[in-house]
């Protein structure tokens, strides 16, 4: 194997390109080299994405942030901006593992590894971040949403990297939340997740919603059905219920010891429920902060 | 595989080794410079045996290549005790016993020294959380949250 340490995303791409073996790009490593280690994965190339300037920065953009791909999460988790606007995007990633994998995990890398339970993955479909992606050709702006291709895999190419993922501007009155189940209360991956992003009006009415789930098929899926179920109602049983149903119908997951298919798809739906309350509650205390100001 | 030269700072002494592209940095703290304090309790990030910080971060340096730490500033439980004068930490472990076979104590030590940096007054159940990638399967983990509290109040008294 070799180890380099690119100084711009072009290099980087590059020497992906190049590559005639099997490359992997290392951001936090701790999806990277867990699979070199088990020996599922034999890699000719690594290439530190780290040393890229700005790769490692958090800017304000067009009222929303962009988050560089080297961004370890416990950096995400201390700006306060991130934090107050996106909560339910700040508490997905926080989730990531213990505190020391906190320290070297990324949102991008996350991404990336393709997996249906990442826990990031839903919060960032439901705030419907766009993924920009630097390449021999150039760089482009994806929906966060067409990136993930199935269990491991993902739509891009091996000359491809992700640079930065962009939380965008919200409305007045947003909210968003996120929550997983687990059978412990720490370090385990998620048997079933939600997440929710909605807006309100001034009579708390919900206007625009954005409904994801993780880890109930074979990647993250955006449920329509559950938004609109949502849309035009003040969360109200009903509309909850509706809700809950569209993400079950929405839902086909894996059998396994950690759960079965009828207890994700239930579990799926209740998690949408409480998340789009808290969601909701956050959205009514951002319009509170607002007009304390 | 062709090895590569790196120069780093460990404890605040500035270290030149070499190791292979995809030798993690635990295996060359412990195998190539004797600083065997951390522990490789599984090499897969679970249990935070290896527990040091790399550029002011906790991190498991099993899950970090020697390569990474090129430029980089490391410390390890080797760095805790200042000459013969322990660490509040160490010492409240050695008095309340929050060790059995030891093998969980260097990260955890590493790992409790970064949360009081950052929460001088944490509550139990942010040590726990803060602790939770920590595991130790001899003392039941209570021994080691009061002596992290202990450790603490010393520490804020100081
Ligand atoms: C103990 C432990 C607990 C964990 N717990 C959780 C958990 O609770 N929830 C969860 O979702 N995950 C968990 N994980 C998995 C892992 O920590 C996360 O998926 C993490 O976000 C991966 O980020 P990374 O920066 O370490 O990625 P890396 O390991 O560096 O990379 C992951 C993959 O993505 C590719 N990649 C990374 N960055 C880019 C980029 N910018 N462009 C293109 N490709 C890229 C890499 O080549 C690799 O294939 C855990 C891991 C460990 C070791
Ligand atoms: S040896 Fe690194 S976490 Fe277990
Ligand atoms: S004292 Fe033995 S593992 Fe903790």
């Amino acid at each position: 194997m070799r180890y380099m340490t690119a100084q711009s995303a072009s290099a980087a791409a590059m020497a992906l390109a190049e590559e005639p073996g099997k490359s992997r790009v290392l951001a936090g490593g701790t999806d990277l080299l867990v699979q070199m280690k088990a020996g599922n994965l034999t890699v000719d190339l690594v290439v530190d994405i780290k040393h890229i300037p700005g790769i490692r920065d958090i800017v304000p953009e067009a009222g929303g942030f962009r988050i560089g791909a080297a961004v370890a999460n416990a950096e995400l988790r201390e700006h306060a901006g991130v934090c107050q606007q996106w909560p339910g995007v700040i508490e997905a990633a926080g989730l990531i593992g213990s505190t020391q994998v906190q320290g070297r995990s990324t949102i991008a890398g996350n991404l990336c590894n393709g997996s249906p339970a990442a826990d990031s993955v839903p919060a960032l479909v439901a705030a419907d971040a766009v993924v920009r992606v630097a390449g021999p050709d150039g760089t482009h702006d994806v929906p966060v949403l067409d990136i993930p291709a199935g269990p491991g895999k993902t739509t891009l190419n091996k000359a491809q990297i992700v640079t930065s993922i962009l939380l965008p501007a919200r409305p007045a009155r947003s909210g968003d939340a996120y929550l997983r189940f687990i059978p412990r209360t720490e370090m385990d991956i998620a048997v079933a997740s939600a997440a929710v992003n909605l807006t309100l009006d001034a009579t708390g009415t919900v206007t625009a919603a954005r409904v994801a789930l993780g880890a109930v098929a074979p990647k993250v899926v955006l449920v329509e059905a559950a938004a609109k179920a949502i849309i035009g109602t003040k969360l109200e049983d009903a509309a909850l219920s509706a809700l809950a149903q569209a993400c079950e119908a929405a839902c086909n997951p894996i059998d396994d010891k950690r759960g079965t298919i009828a207890f994700r798809t239930s579990t799926a739906g209740v998690l949408a429920r409480r998340a789009a309350k808290i969601a909701y509650d956050r959205a009514q205390g951002s319009a509170n902060a607002g007009a304390s100001k | 595989m062709k090895s590569l030269h790196i120069s780093t700072t460990i404890n605040g002494d500035p270290v030149e080794f070499i190791c292979d592209p995809d030798e993690p940095l635990l295996d060359v703290l412990r195998n190539r410079l004797h600083l065997t304090g951390a522990k490789e309790g599984c090499g897969t990030g679970d249990c935070g045996a290896c527990s040091v910080t790399l550029n002011g971060r906790l991190v498991c340096s099993c899950l970090v290549l020697g390569a990474e730490a090129q430029r980089a500033e490391i410390t390890t439980i080797e760095g805790m005790a200042e000459g013969d004068q322990l660490h509040p930490l160490q010492r409240a472990f050695i008095d309340g016993a929050a060790f059995q076979c030891g093998v969980c104590t260097p990260g955890i030590l590493v790992a409790a020294k970064a949360l009081l940096e950052k929460n001088p007054s944490p509550t139990d159940e942010e040590v726990r959380y803060w602790l939770a990638g920590n595991l130790c399967r001899c003392t039941g983990y209570d021994k080691i949250i009061a002596a992290v509290q202990v450790a603490a109040a010393e520490m804020r008294s100081a």
